[in-house]
């Protein structure tokens, strides 16, 4: 028995700085919105999924299903959580996607809390490097950054463009996704950064080489919640249930384990392609992508192994414009991790909340017309990779 | 397992996991062939040579590893195949300023203090890589 199914409300809170709250509470105003939009009762939903990354290391808080189910009134019902780093919430979605379509469930939550800003850059650099190898990669002294700085000196090589050149190429995305973290209300940056320029990002603090300050996404605090059903439930109950066609999803070991093509991004590539393959749709399909940009080289590399450019082709893209709105593919209209925020846990399900009020033009300071969408999200150095694809239309 | 790495590391030998399958050499060794997943490997000491794939300055590090700064952090591909990461005993500054990739290296052991964190809670070894041309 295989279900179609749709999400009903999305909930997120304004990402940036919450040291006043706990997880929990910091989840139940997404939640707020996210039911509030559903029109549901609180009895229908039957589970939930919550993704969060290292709620151990910044509040000293695991077993969290539980506390998170009590905290918005539905103790009692199953609740699980989910750690896949920053792909946490995708992989929560994802899961509870193949329970509502294979009849587990018919209403269930989705979501995710993560407390990185709160946490301070030592702490939040350190709790974010559990997701590479504990034994042979953190051990050098290895973040994150320095994960995507290697991969874009690579590129570069790879590719043979000039590092500096190349460097130009990537600041675009940082550019282009602080314009529009800069006009949304909910972004950490909104206001902020709308006007920078190539410049900055080139002459901004060296974080890990070639990668500067602005070519990285903030630590963030930040929660978002999706519900979901089966497609009949949504139909019965809100205007536009936006359709979930496809999902997939891949894993792969430590960086170096994965010699043959850290540039491709080959578990990205299996993701996109099964979710491509579910959905029975090419990424000419897409109309909209919303991609983890945690670094600006990780948005090009993204772009391309989803299909949308040419291996060695996505720098040039997003210097040509082809990702912004008005471009052939836009890619981060929300702004991305980038100038939106990323707290990690919460992040795949924040991109199912700008995808959704996209869809159903609800987005208010972008306008795109699109009626597919497709999210991706990164957990690690390519350790988990999930890709969703939703659309307007049922089938 | 992975003691026997650095261990191993600190007397100046490299060790893999040579495959009995398909030869690949898996270094550091795991539990199964990094290209078949084969468990039928065997231990071997390798050369210890290779090249500079690509490497980073780090100038913003974690807690526990911010008295190191600014350090280079590289991918070297072994003279066997096997990629590994550890760290470029040249100054920031050269590594910033020169393109390294591709340059000849030998890898060492070099032990710093452990941190809260990391798996083996006596010391932390990171394999070093020599510039040798
Ligand atoms: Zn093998």
């Amino acid at each position: 028995m295989k279900r179609d199914v749709a999400v009903l409300g999305v909930g997120q809170t304004k990402f940036g700085s919450h040291p006043d709250k706990t997880l929990p509470e910091l989840f139940a105003e997404a939640f707020f919105e996210a039911f509030d939009s559903s029109n549901i009762e609180l009895r229908d939903i039957e589970a939930i999924y919550f993704g969060n990354f290292v709620g151990e290391i910044t509040d000293g808080a695991a077993n969290l299903g539980g506390f998170i189910a009590d905290e918005i009134g539905l103790s009692g019902i199953p609740a699980y959580r989910f750690e896949g780093a920053c792909a946490s919430s995708s992989v929560a979605f994802r899961e509870a996607y193949l329970a509502v379509k294979h009849g587990i469930y018919d209403c269930v939550l989705v979501g995710g809390a993560e407390k990185l800003h709160s946490a301070g850059t030592p702490i939040g650099t350190r709790a974010l490097a559990t997701a590479l190898d504990s034994a042979y990669e953190v051990n050098s002294g290895l973040t994150f950054p320095g994960v995507f700085a290697l991969i874009a000196r690579l590129y570069a090589k790879t590719y043979d463009i000039p590092l500096d050149k190349l460097r130009e190429k990537i600041a675009h995305v940082s550019v282009k996704n602080h314009k529009y973290g800069a006009m949304n209300p909910k972004a950490q940056f909104y206001n902020k950064f709308g006007n920078l320029k190539v410049e900055d990002v080139l002459n901004s603090r060296m974080i890990c080489s070639p990668l500067t300050l602005f070519d990285c996404c903030p630590m963030t605090d930040g929660a978002s919640a999706v519900i979901i059903a089966t497609a009949d439930f949504a139909e019965d109950r809100v205007d536009e249930p936006i359709y979930v066609r496809g999902t997939g999803q891949a894993s792969a070991g430590s960086l170096f384990r994965q010699k043959w093509d850290i540039v491709k991004a080959l578990p990205r590539r299996k993701s996109a392609e099964m979710a491509y393959k579910e959905a029975g749709m090419t990424p000419k399909d897409i109309d909209v992508a919303f991609i983890h940009d945690c670094f600006t080289i990780a948005e090009v590399i993204a772009s391309e192994a989803m299909g949308f450019f040419e291996y060695g082709k996505g720098a040039d893209a997003v210097e040509e414009g082809l990702t912004w709105a008005d471009g052939e593919i836009p890619i981060n209209p929300d702004g991305g991790l980038i100038g939106k925020g990323h707290p990690v846990g919460a992040t795949g399900t924040a991109q199912i909340y700008s995808a959704v009020k996209l869809l159903r033009g609800e987005l208010d300071f972008v306008k795109i017309d699109a009626e597919t969408a497709i999210t991706d999200t990164l957990g690690g150095d390519f350790g988990t990779l999930v890709n969703i694809i939703l659309s307007v239309h049922r089938r | 397992m992975f003691k026997d790495f650095f261990s191993a590391l600190m007397e100046g030998k490299l060790i893999g996991a040579k495959c009995r399958e398909c030869e690949e050499i898996t270094c550091p060794p795991k539990s199964t062939c990094n290209r078949c997943g084969s468990r039928n490997l065997e231990i071997v000491e390798l050369s210890g040579k290779g090249k500079i794939v690509s490497y980073t300055v780090t100038y913003v590090a974690p807690l526990g590893y911010d008295r190191e700064v600014p350090y280079v952090v590289a991918i070297v591909e072994l003279d066997e195949g096997a990629w590994i990461i550890g760290r470029l005993d040249v100054d920031a500054e050269k590594a910033d300023n020169e393109d390294l990739i591709g340059k000849r290296v030998e890898v060492y052991g070099k032990e710093f203090p452990t941190e809260q964190f990391y798996p083996d809670k006596q010391r932390r070894v990171v394999p070093m890589f020599r510039v040798v041309e």
